[in-house]
């Protein structure tokens, strides 16, 4: 059996609740982190999955972006991790809830 | 004609007062500080002369000298530029106001010796120049508003110029905000010029396409009905009467003169300069320029006439209970003021600013006079405290005689003829703006009794201050009680006995001229009634000048008749190429009935001997007894004051604390803005809490968030929201 859209944008859907749920139920902000990327990439999934079935390359170049994007802000959201680690020596994002120390 | 020497006369004091404030202030040398301040008001003088007698200068054609400096407001149809004119009125307001300002600059160099705030001082008072200038000269009414403002603020500063005494502090604050009273009348007066005249020009000046609004009035066919009604109509004898608003305010008439008595707290130069010999007389001045709008309105005029005749008397009674010499001089100028508005009430234009230019004289002189004598008294204002000064100041004394004689109307010193003519002028005034005969002679009653009793409180003046026992020997004991003194000067808790002594020449010089001009000052203007007597026939130069420029008021027929049109002789000027200076009135005996001159010398007769009286009566009084108590009622000013309070500042100030700050800031303005607070306050606190600082629970918000918008879309469809054509 041929694989459809349906199939694919059922994935995405589900990645995407897996992340949005993820980023509500985990107090590690490094899990946090980790479902906000899985959110990110069952977005990806659906451009891929359109551009594919719409014959059009736009989607593609989306799904560059987002990667793009999703290592720069890999890169500062670890940097703002280590420094509330350093400080707080904790990685509980409800220990994090006020901004003076 | 043009001519831009004009703007150097208000120019120059303005200089001097520039150069006094930002370098005299640094330098503190009073050599150079007085040099400036007399120097500027000299150039101005010079030049003020210069252009009023060169040839073909202001008062030597019908042709005004403008000085066009540029256009200042042009809105639409209002127009008003920063120009300046002097024709035959302002010309010779201009004259004594620089000579006499000159003068008097000159004493106040000696007054003021040793005074800390000299620079200041001289500052102000070349300030003060520049804008009684320009409220002279000024060629339409919102320019001399200007000038009509700065007097008033040079006025304010000078009068609070001690400033470490309280009482000049509030007597500088009461003569600003009474001035205020006025100066909206001044202000509405000018309004309802522009609207019903559109214009607000004294001038026509076709070059710069500006018609004259006194020209459109005095054009106007018929003159206001005589009735009360008239004064709210909204026409002329409106403008008439808010304009006398403004004169009375600046001029301390009754109910707007409560000022000028307490304006004697400030140095005795500025009592002189300011609140006797010019700024007080703006409201006359003003008044003659807009002659033509008066004698279109009966109404205005009478109440004009019978003001004057009431401050006049009431005023006098007051001065004759006054034991300041200053305050002496003050209620005489108030009353000498009212002399003046019943002039003009009557029609008598020209008799009036012959007043003003006389009294200007002697009223100079006898302020400077008083200076000199509280100088010599070391600080010393009270008359109580004086006595047998005459040994002692021999040159202060004379030139006072002069004064005395002058201001209660002996004749050849120049009060006599000017206050004989406006007598005279009462006495034969005709029915335009009286209700009936009977009141020319009332108000000529009232004149005369003001003039006898102008001779008595003079006389006692007088007597109290040069002749009698010389009571500033003795040990007085604090009689604070009736003393309502405003001392000069901060000195006087030193009350250690000085002998008195005689002024530096700096401040007798100037005396000396005003006492030659309070005593021939009076022959520019001999009526013929009084020149013929001698058999001479003098020109009466005032008339013969002023003439041309007002209004006369129209003579009234038989009763029922409308009177006649007014006659008006000036605006635009006759071209008078080559004619020779002053010819305008026959002065031959052909025009004068022999009826009227006789009456004319009878009331002068009358008006000696009501003054001869005066003084012997006053004599006879105050010599032996100098300190004889006067009534209590006149010694504490009718309690005008005191019923003030009780009307006005005392309901205004319990308002303004009960209902305006208490009710109305702390309730409703501040009311107002705490609520606004609390509702900003509360719902904060409501919704703070959306905000914890929990991650977690803000992306929870965000996702209910994108959800319900999704829903949205996919419940009601794309084109919900009319978002997609």
């Amino acid at each position: 059996m041929e694989p459809q859209l349906s199939w694919y944008l059922a994935l995405s859907a589900i990645l995407f609740t897996i992340g949005a749920a993820g980023v509500i139920i985990k107090r590690n902000v490094i899990a946090m982190f980790m479902c906000i990327e899985l959110m990110l990439n069952a977005v990806n999934l659906t451009f891929i999955a359109f551009s594919s079935f719409f014959q059009d390359v736009t989607g593609q170049l989306f799904v560059f972006i987002v990667m793009t994007v999703a290592a720069a802000e890999a890169a500062v959201g670890l940097g703002i991790i280590i420094t509330i680690f350093r400080n707080r020596e904790s990685l509980d994002v409800d220990d994090a809830s006020i901004l003076k120390l | 004609m043009e001519n831009n020497l004009l703007s150097l006369i208000i120019f120059a004091p303005l200089a001097g007062a520039a150069i006094n404030w930002f370098i005299g202030r640094r330098l503190r040398n009073e050599k150079f500080i007085g040099l400036i301040a007399c120097g500027a008001v000299a150039v101005s003088t010079v030049v003020a002369f210069y252009l009023a007698f060169k040839a073909g200068g202001a008062l030597r054609s019908t042709e005004p000298v403008f000085d066009h400096l540029w256009t200042w407001i042009q809105v639409g149809k209002f127009r008003a530029d920063f120009a300046l004119a002097m024709d035959r009125l302002s010309g010779t307001y201009a004259l004594f106001v620089t000579f006499v300002g000159f003068l008097i600059h000159v004493f106040a160099v000696g007054y003021m010796h040793k005074d800390d705030g000299f620079y200041r001082f001289f500052a102000f008072l070349n300030l003060f120049m520049f804008a009684m200038l320009i409220l002279v000269l000024a060629d339409n009414f919102l320019l001399m508003f200007v000038g009509w403002e700065g007097v008033g603020l040079c006025s304010y500063l000078l009068i609070g110029y001690y400033t470490d005494k309280k009482e000049a502090g509030d007597a500088a604050k009461k003569a600003f905000i009474t001035n205020r009273v006025g100066d909206w009348g001044f202000v509405m007066g000018i309004m309802l010029t522009f609207f019903l005249t559109g214009s607000i020009s004294f001038f026509n000046k076709p070059a710069h396409g500006v018609t004259s609004a006194l020209q459109t009035i005095a054009g106007m066919s018929a003159v206001d009905p005589f009735t009360w009604q008239a004064i709210f109509a909204g026409g002329v004898t409106s403008i008439a009467i808010l304009l006398f608003i403004g004169a009375a305010g600046k001029s301390a008439q009754i109910p707007l003169y409560v000022w000028l008595p307490d304006a004697m707290a400030g140095p005795t130069p500025v009592s002189a300069l300011i609140h006797a010999a010019t700024m007080v007389t703006a409201g006359v001045f003003m008044i003659v320029r807009c002659s033509a709008i008066y004698t279109h309105a009966p109404t205005a005029m009478f109440v004009v006439a019978i003001i004057g005749a009431a401050t006049a008397l009431f005023a006098a009674t007051i001065g004759i209970a006054q034991n300041d010499i200053k305050r002496v001089l003050a209620y005489s100028t108030i009353s000498q003021l009212g002399y003046m508005f019943l002039a003009c009430g009557l029609g008598a234009f020209v008799a009036a600013i012959f007043h003003v230019i006389t009294h200007a004289f002697f009223k100079a002189l006898l302020f400077l006079g008083s200076g000199s004598v509280i100088q010599g008294m070391h600080h010393e204002q009270d008359m109580r405290r004086m006595g047998g000064l005459k040994k002692y100041m021999p040159l202060t004394f004379a030139t006072m005689l002069a004064g005395w004689l002058a201001i209660s109307g002996i004749p050849i010193f120049a009060g006599f003829f000017s206050k004989d003519e406006i007598l005279w002028r009462t006495w034969s005034a005709g029915l335009f703006s009286l209700p009936s005969p009977a009141w020319s002679k009332a108000l000529w009653f009232i004149g005369a009794l003001t003039a006898l009793l102008t001779a008595v409180y003079m006389t006692r003046m007088m007597v109290m201050t040069f002749w009698g026992t010389e009571r500033f020997r003795e040990k007085h004991l604090d009689h604070a009680d009736g003393v309502q003194g405003i001392h000069d000067d901060a000195h006087h808790d030193d009350h250690a006995i000085h002998e008195p002594q005689e002024s530096p020449w700096l401040m007798t010089v100037p005396l000396v001229v005003l006492a030659i001009l309070s005593t021939i000052g009076g022959f520019i203007g001999v009526s013929y009634a009084l020149g013929s007597l001698v058999g001479l026939h003098p020109t009466n130069y005032i008339e013969q000048t002023l003439d041309p420029v007002v209004a006369k008021v129209p003579v009234a027929k038989a009763e029922g008749e409308p009177a006649a049109e007014p006659v008006w002789l000036s605006h635009p000027p006759q071209p008078t190429d080559g004619a020779p200076a002053f010819v305008s009135l026959d002065e031959s005996p052909a025009t004068h009935s022999a009826e009227e001159v006789g009456a004319e010398r009878l009331l002068a007769l009358v008006s000696v001997g009501i003054a001869a009286f005066g003084i012997v009566l006053g004599w006879i009084i105050f010599q032996k007894r100098p300190l004889l108590a006067m009534p209590r009622i006149l010694e504490n000013k009718y309690y005008v004051d005191e019923i003030y309070d009780a009307a006005v500042i005392n309901p205004i100030n319990a308002g303004s604390r009960e209902g305006l700050w208490k009710i109305f800031d702390v309730g409703v303005i501040d009311g107002f803005l705490h609520a606004i607070g609390d509702v900003v306050k509360e719902g904060g606190r409501a919704i703070r809490h959306l905000q914890g600082g929990f991650v977690r629970a803000y992306a929870a918000i965000i996702l209910l968030g994108a959800l319900a918008v999704i829903g949205f879309f996919a419940y009601f469809g794309v084109h919900a929201m009319r978002l997609v054509p």
